[in-house]
């Protein structure tokens, strides 16, 4: 993300900006407004039936029925501690197609989708010791918000969400 | 033995012209400048199933002509013979005239001789160039060729005791080119002494085809025997003659339908006709039963849409169930039509992908009588788990690998019946065919008591082949050395096996399943071969268990009982581990709360048990509650998840809800060692 700014800092065409503007969907965990990129999610459900798995952690909800595919769900409130853990029927969920692999992800809420030019996208910080801060791609300016832009697939497949084998991580 | 081996038959056609385009595709791609082995080697491979399963089937129109084919190929492989554009050429039109076999093999017409012969002349003059040393093995003397043959079959009453079948012959014979039969009755049979289980009628042939003598005299090699048979030859007679009737379909007297009668009548009719007959030809083919291929994703699709329909519909039942049924009694008898059908139309999903062992193993019986007959062994053939079911692509995926496994063992493994007693070996040989579920795999097993591996003819034939190999090698390192490509110790090339395709093959086949080859052999003792592939689709008989509010699936065979023990029954054993006295076995005890470190929503009141054995060991499970007896369709966690202890796999329930089925192999594994210890 930071070479396309860059890009777009030495004077591109203006569809060049075009071609670079990204969409995002939005969700808020807690006080804080999350963007993934909209090209990644299938769909977006509600929370129902889970089946729990044993020797999972904590933040690992469970696995649902997904249309006849077994899919992992992850609670992104308990993995970040952010966000009131509560399962009501406003709970949402948001399916997310990652290359080969299905996820499904609660969050608090989810807004609504985001064009973002690259002008609009401000480096991620550093934050000494920060957990999160590798997964995000960057910070996103907006009026009066702030978008955390994170990477997902990267966020998904790393070891700590034990989402996946370790065979299966080398291989990816 | 009136195996039927037609319903094999679109299987065969389908496969072969499937091996015919790889074939085709891989021969425009053989570029003579720069030779790819593995291109010919897939070339190869192509003509080589083709032959076995012609042969199988009894084409021998085209097995004979593959394998001159196969022979040509193989020269080129082993680097014996240049590959030319000229050769290549040569092969593509061998393959056309293949082509052209089998689809007049399968369509029950005659094939156009002319263009076969032609090609047949172009392969044997090419083998017969520079091929100088291979050509020899192959090329075959054709001295006795004439017009076509006269014989006389007249079978001995015992005939149909030993399971042999006239029809087959007559139809066999057929296949080799235009037959006309006139039946020769004993005359001095009366209706009183006559039993329905003897023969009593022979024939009078007339086969209007220039083969080989040999070749007529092979059609009669299971009844040889048994019969008087003389065979002559005609020279010059162009056709049958036409006064003679057809072939008279004989029916009634030996109290026998043939349910292709009809259509081998029409056949021989339609070769007196010519091309006149097409017409005929088309109605058999159309009323030849239909099948198609379906791509197997437009299948899973359909069976999760399906999935999706039985969970709606679950719900609209829940849903109805607070309406007045006065009122609304017609919308109420909608939704019960609709619970009905769409119970139906899941349960007919289910079973097309699904395919009985069954399907596979029943080649064989016939399979092991031809070649233990043609390499004079004795040899039985039992078959355990016909009926565990298996995905269809699967099935389809593990039918050749079988067959090649089935006939190493048949050709290298079970020694001659002389050699078997001189080992101290009863004189019939015996090979298992065996399928089962088990710890999460299905598992195909060949098990032979023949001569097992020769570790150092593998060996030495490893270092003339150019591998990297020593004599410290372990056995099993040895034994994995016959999966490398072009390998066979066997010192005669014969037409059953030998040209060392198989194993690679067959590893190359089971690897594509994800699926794993071990073999383990013991000089004297024999082979067993134990090939595992994973559930891809799988249906499971389990059971179905409640521990809390979650549902876990235990697969059905490894359940041995289930009981209720006395508390009195249930003792700890050094303070942590516990066992429960089983009638006179202490068994141990595991509560499955502990063990899928799931909360206890539910009073542990433990006294309820399933006993599971898996590998000789047993383990009693505490449960909560026995909920029934299902089959599930066995869905794999890795895909999107990972591998989760203990558990082999997932299933959708009936509401929609996942269920964890239990690998009950690694559970005693783990668990019970632990407590002997």
């Amino acid at each position: 993300m930071t070479a396309a700014t860059e890009l777009v800092h030495t004077s591109q065409g203006r569809s060049a900006i075009e071609a670079m503007v990204q969409e995002y969907l939005t969700f808020t965990l807690g006080e804080e407004e999350y963007g993934v990129d909209i090209l990644k999610v299938q769909e977006i459900r509600g929370y129902d039936t889970i089946t729990r798995m044993p020797d999972a952690p904590d933040f690992i909800k469970g696995v649902i029925n997904l249309r006849g595919t077994i899919v992992p769900v992850v609670d992104m409130r308990i993995k970040f501690k952010l966000g009131k853990v509560v399962y009501d029927e406003f709970t949402v969920m948001i399916i997310l197609n990652l290359g080969r692999r299905v996820v499904g992800m609660v969050v608090d809420g989810v807004s609504d989708v985001m064009q973002l030019n690259p002008d609009q996208i401000r480096p991620a910080p550093e934050f000494g010791g920060g957990v999160n801060t590798k997964y995000i791609t960057g910070l996103g300016a907006l009026e009066q918000r702030m978008l955390i832009l994170v990477d997902i697939e990267k966020l998904m497949s790393a070891t700590d969400m034990q989402l996946m084998d370790v065979q299966a991580q080398a291989l990816q | 033995m009136t195996l039927d081996l037609s319903r094999f038959h679109q299987t065969f056609f389908d496969e072969s012209f499937e091996g015919l385009d790889t074939m085709e595709a891989a021969l425009l791609q053989l570029d003579p400048a720069a030779v790819d082995a593995e291109t010919i080697n897939t070339i190869f491979r192509a003509a080589h199933s083709i032959k076995g399963g012609s042969g199988t089937f009894g084409f021998t129109a085209v097995a004979s002509f593959t394998h001159l084919l196969e022979t040509l190929l193989d020269q080129m492989r082993s680097g014996k013979r240049v590959i030319t554009a000229g050769n290549v050429d040569l092969l593509l039109k061998s393959s056309d005239a293949v082509r052209e076999l089998l689809h007049a093999a399968k369509e029950a017409r005659q094939a156009n001789v002319e263009l076969i012969a032609h090609h047949q002349q172009a392969l044997e003059a090419a083998l017969a160039t520079d091929g100088s040393a291979a050509a020899v093995a192959e090329a075959e003397p054709t001295p006795e060729v004439a017009d076509g043959w006269r014989i006389r079959f007249l079978p001995q009453p015992s005939l149909f005791r030993s399971g042999n079948e006239p029809m087959r012959i007559l139809r066999e014979l057929a296949s080799l080119g235009p037959l006309s039969a006139e039946p020769v009755l004993d005359a001095s049979l009366t209706l009183v002494d006559s039993l329905p289980e003897d023969a009593h009628l022979g024939w009078q042939l007339t086969l209007a085809a220039p083969v080989n003598e040999a070749v007529v005299r092979e059609v009669f090699s299971w009844v040889e025997d048994e019969c008087t048979l003389v065979i002559e030859s005609i020279k010059a007679v162009a056709e049958a003659p036409p006064g003679k009737p057809q072939l008279t379909v004989i029916e009634g007297g030996k109290g026998r339908a043939l349910p292709d009668d009809r259509r081998s009548s029409d056949r021989r009719s339609g070769e007196r006709r010519g091309d006149a007959a097409a017409p005929a030809n088309g109605v058999a083919a159309a009323g030849g039963g239909g099948s198609i291929r379906v791509p197997t994703e437009k299948i899973d699709l359909l069976i999760n849409l399906v999935g999706e329909l039985v969970i709606t519909q679950a719900m609209l039942a829940q849903q109805a169930g607070v309406l007045d049924p006065t009122l609304c009694e017609k919308l109420l008898a909608g939704l019960g039509q609709l619970d009905r059908n769409t119970r139906q139309l899941q349960e007919s999903v289910m079973s097309i992908r699904m395919l009985p062992m069954d399907f596979v193993f029943s080649r064989f019986p016939r399979l092991v009588h031809d070649l233990a007959a043609k390499l004079g062994k004795q040899i039985r053939l039992d078959t355990i788990g016909a009926d565990t079911e298996l995905d269809k692509s699967v099935i389809e995926k593990i039918a050749d690998p079988l067959t090649h496994l089935v006939r190493n063992s048949l050709d290298h493994g079970i020694e001659s019946a002389e050699e078997r007693i001189a080992a101290g070996k009863p004189a019939e040989g015996s090979i298992t065919l065996k399928a089962g579920h088990r710890g999460g795999n299905i598992v195909i097993e060949i098990i032979d008591d023949g001569r097992g591996l020769n570790r150092e003819r593998i060996l030495a034939k490893a270092r003339s082949n150019g591998l990297d190999v020593s004599d410290s090698m372990s056995d099993s390192d040895v034994n994995q050395l016959i999966f490398a490509p072009g390998f066979s110790t066997a010192e005669v090339v014969t037409d059953v096996s030998g040209r060392g395709v198989g194993m690679d093959v067959v590893k190359k086949n089971i690897h594509a399943l994800n699926g794993q080859v071990d073999l383990a052999s013991k000089p004297g003792k024999g082979t067993h071969i134990t090939i595992r592939l994973p559930l891809t689709l799988a249906i499971l008989d389990g059971m179905s268990i409640a521990v809390g509010n979650e549902v876990f699936i235990v697969p059905l065979a490894s359940v041995v009982e289930s009981l209720q023990a006395r508390r009195e029954d249930v003792h700890t054993v050094g303070g942590a581990g516990r066992v429960v006295r089983v009638r006179n076995e202490m068994v141990p005890l595991m509560a499955l709360h502990d063990l899928v470190q799931l909360p206890v929503t539910s009073a542990p009141e433990h006294n309820l048990f399933i006993l599971i054995e898996s590998e000789g060991r047993k383990l009693a499970l505490a449960v909560d509650e026995l909920l029934g007896q299902q089959q599930v369709v066995v869905k794999s966690l890795e895909s999107n998840y990972r591998r989760v202890p203990y558990m082999s796999g997932a299933t959708i329930l009936g509401d929609g809800r996942v269920a964890l089925i239990l690998d009950a192999a690694e559970l005693v594994r783990r668990t019970a060692p632990a407590l002997a210890a």
